[in-house]
């Protein structure tokens, strides 16, 4: 289970979360929609642990456990991870290299390979990670890594962006594989919280529960489809109306 | 010209230049080490050498107890050649002096690819009649075995002074692992060394060179490589271990058209350790071509990472990258990258990059659970393990051993 409780979040001395609440049930798959710079990446990096994403208020309990001080690496080891919308090209290490990394004692080449021709990234496992990925290859190869990595919580960041509509059902089914879609949701260890800014993943993947992010709040929660039909009719201006009326109770 | 008013004058041209300062690095003051060591005897039998100086030498490469994977060897001890041996037909291994010896022709190649008069380091060398290794593969042989030389300081404030000759005749092929090391941990000494490399029509060369020193050694190697049509040199060269001065900056001119030069280096200096080193390519030919990639690394020490590709013929094409990652606050990294055409339809370019690792890259790789030492190391690994195009998978190997002997340290 991950409960996040009335958090707020700081990044660069501006506050961007401001008591963010919610809880994802062992097995179960959130999705938050939102506009633009409303806060919801803030949210997985937050999560996730990165250094520059500052907890000031609030906490964070995964699987029992207050991990609100806890650093990235050991968030990670500790069953998190997170694909990234734009990860940063490391020059001299090869994809090959990253998906051991996250495998670490789990597997070795045959592993990798095998992951590789999963996800359609043969070709890419001798290459620089990430250098002159086209954005549909980034979102492959980000998803190889996490199917390596294995983690109980997967942050998943706009899986679906940039993605041409040929690969978007492979990344629907590499997300499923990953969140045990095919088990009953009682033997389901994985959760996952899905960033979507279109909804198209909705079409691929299920989800219990959505949240729809306002400047830095949860403005609301419940069915995503129905949430997803909302935005699609009146935008998200309905959703900060939403919240404007909530918070003048 | 006959080789006597020939060697005559080198001599004169090497006298008038014995106190001319390098145009580059810090002044080495040559009275400061002794120019005689009492010479070694030779070992038939390489194996024979003491074991503590084997296993320096395998540390840069050069491996003496079992010779079985080498098709020859050279070792020079201080200034005195103590074993040279080849075994297979297409190789020639021998000292310089005995090449003067047995082939009057090698007077065409004396001084040719380097100017007897560059500094007072090449004229050093011309004055103090050093030795050093001559290496040959004859024409259209190709041998897959690398030939490997070291050069081996073991005398405490001694010049080692080396003059080396490397031909590659018309269509042959050959590798060359040198490791030029030092027997003690901590003594000051001064390696000059000279090479000349003549790569002939359609010949190949590749040449890994492994430097181990200690950080009170100065090093000037001057080395020039002439390549003929269609002739390829790949140099490689690893300096990770520490040394208190080391300056050099070999050029290689592409006379032949479509001649082609490849140079890598690695170039590491910790605290105390002050490098100048760069490549340079005068692509003169058509069609001829080169790159230039170096990684340098400061754990703390000054390192100045030159570059120079000059273009005078038509469709020429030159690439230079120069990548400089500070690991430690006090290091510096200096990285110059020198274009220069003087034609239309020539294609030069370069990219250099000097920082430190990137914070948004380590953090990448540590939320996929790697710790912050982990992530570092193994960006820093992935920084210095260039995948080098053409190079034998089994020299590719050894290079890689190199490197990862080396890497403990830097970590």
């Amino acid at each position: 289970m991950l409960e996040i409780k009335n958090l707020a979040v700081v990044v660069d001395d501006r506050e961007i979360l401001h008591d963010v609440s919610l809880t994802i049930q062992t097995g179960e798959t959130h999705v938050l929609f939102g506009p633009n710079g409303s806060g919801k990446t803030t949210l997985l990096a937050a999560i996730m642990g990165f250094p520059k994403y500052q907890v000031v208020r609030g906490k964070i309990v995964f699987r029992g456990k207050n991990i609100t001080k806890m650093s990235l690496d050991e968030r990670a080891r500790l069953g998190i991870g997170m694909s990234f919308q734009r990860p940063p090209a490391v020059r001299g290490v090869k994809t090959r290299d990253m998906v051991a990394a996250c495998l670490g004692e789990r597997g070795g080449e045959d592993v990798i390979n095998q992951l590789a021709a999963r996800t359609n990234l043969d070709d890419f496992l001798d290459r620089e990670i990430n250098y002159g990925f086209s954005g549909g290859e980034i979102k492959r190869s980000e998803m190889m890594q996490l199917l390596a990595q294995k983690p109980e919580l997967a942050l998943l960041d706009e899986p679906e962006s940039g993605v041409d509509l040929e690969n978007i059902a492979l990344i629907g089914e590499l997300i499923n594989e990953l969140l045990e879609k095919e088990c009953p949701i009682i033997d389901r260890k994985c959760m996952g919280l899905i960033i979507t800014h279109t909804g198209h993943i909705l079409d691929y993947v299920d989800a219990r529960t959505g949240y729809v992010m306002c400047n830095g709040r949860i403005g609301c929660e419940g069915d995503p489809h129905e949430i997803l039909k909302t935005i699609k009719q009146k935008g998200y201006g309905e959703c900060a109306s939403c919240l404007v009326r909530r918070s003048g109770q | 010209m006959s080789e006597s008013s020939n060697s005559g004058t080198h001599r004169e041209r090497a006298k008038a230049a014995a106190a001319k300062a390098a145009a580059l690095g810090e002044d080495i003051n040559l009275s400061d080490y002794q120019a005689e060591a009492e010479p070694s005897a030779y070992q038939k039998d390489p194996s024979q050498l003491p074991r503590e100086a084997k296993q320096q030498m395998l540390g840069a490469g050069v491996m003496l107890d079992d010779t079985s994977q080498r098709s020859g060897t050279y070792i020079q001890l201080d200034n005195a050649p103590v074993h040279s041996s080849f075994t297979y037909p297409g190789i020639e291994v021998m000292p310089v002096s005995q090449a003067l010896e047995k082939y009057d022709w090698i007077s065409d190649y004396w001084w040719r690819a380097v100017a007897v008069d560059a500094d007072k380091y090449t004229a050093n060398i011309e004055l103090s009649q050093s030795d050093g290794y001559f290496i040959r593969s004859l024409p259209g042989q190709k041998t897959v075995l690398p030939v490997q030389a070291c050069l081996y300081l073991s005398k405490a404030r001694l010049a080692q002074n080396v003059h080396n000759i490397i031909i590659a005749e018309e269509n042959s092929e050959m590798h060359i692992i040198t490791g030029c090391t030092t027997a003690s941990a901590g003594e000051p000494g001064l390696h000059l060394g000279v090479s000349e490399f003549y790569i002939k029509k359609g010949a190949k060369i590749t040449f890994t060179m492994i430097h181990s020193w200690n950080p009170e050694i100065a090093v000037r190697p001057r080395t020039g490589v002439i390549v003929e049509d269609n002739g390829l040199l790949l140099s490689n060269y690893v300096l990770m271990k520490p040394v208190r001065s080391l300056q050099m900056y070999p050029a290689a001119r592409c006379i032949g058209e479509n001649a082609s030069v490849r140079y890598n280096s690695v170039l590491v200096a910790g605290e105390g350790s002050s490098l100048d080193v760069g490549s340079k390519t005068l692509l003169e030919a058509a069609g001829s071509r080169t790159e230039i990639i170096s990684r340098a690394i400061s754990t703390g020490g000054n390192i100045i990472a030159r570059g120079y590709i000059e273009g005078d013929a038509p469709d020429v094409k030159g690439h230079l990258e120069c990548r400089g990652l500070i690991l430690q606050d006090n290091g510096s990294i200096h990285a110059v990258p020198e274009l220069k055409g003087n034609l239309a339809g020539i294609d030069l370019s370069h990219e250099a990059a000097v920082g430190k690792i990137a914070e948004e890259e380590l953090e990448y790789l540590m939320s996929r659970g790697l710790s912050r030492n982990e992530a570092t190391a193994t960006i820093v690994r992935g920084f210095i393990h260039v995948d080098i195009e053409g190079l034998p998978p089994m020299l590719a190997a050894e290079l890689q051993r190199a490197i990862e002997a080396s890497e403990q340290d830097l970590m």
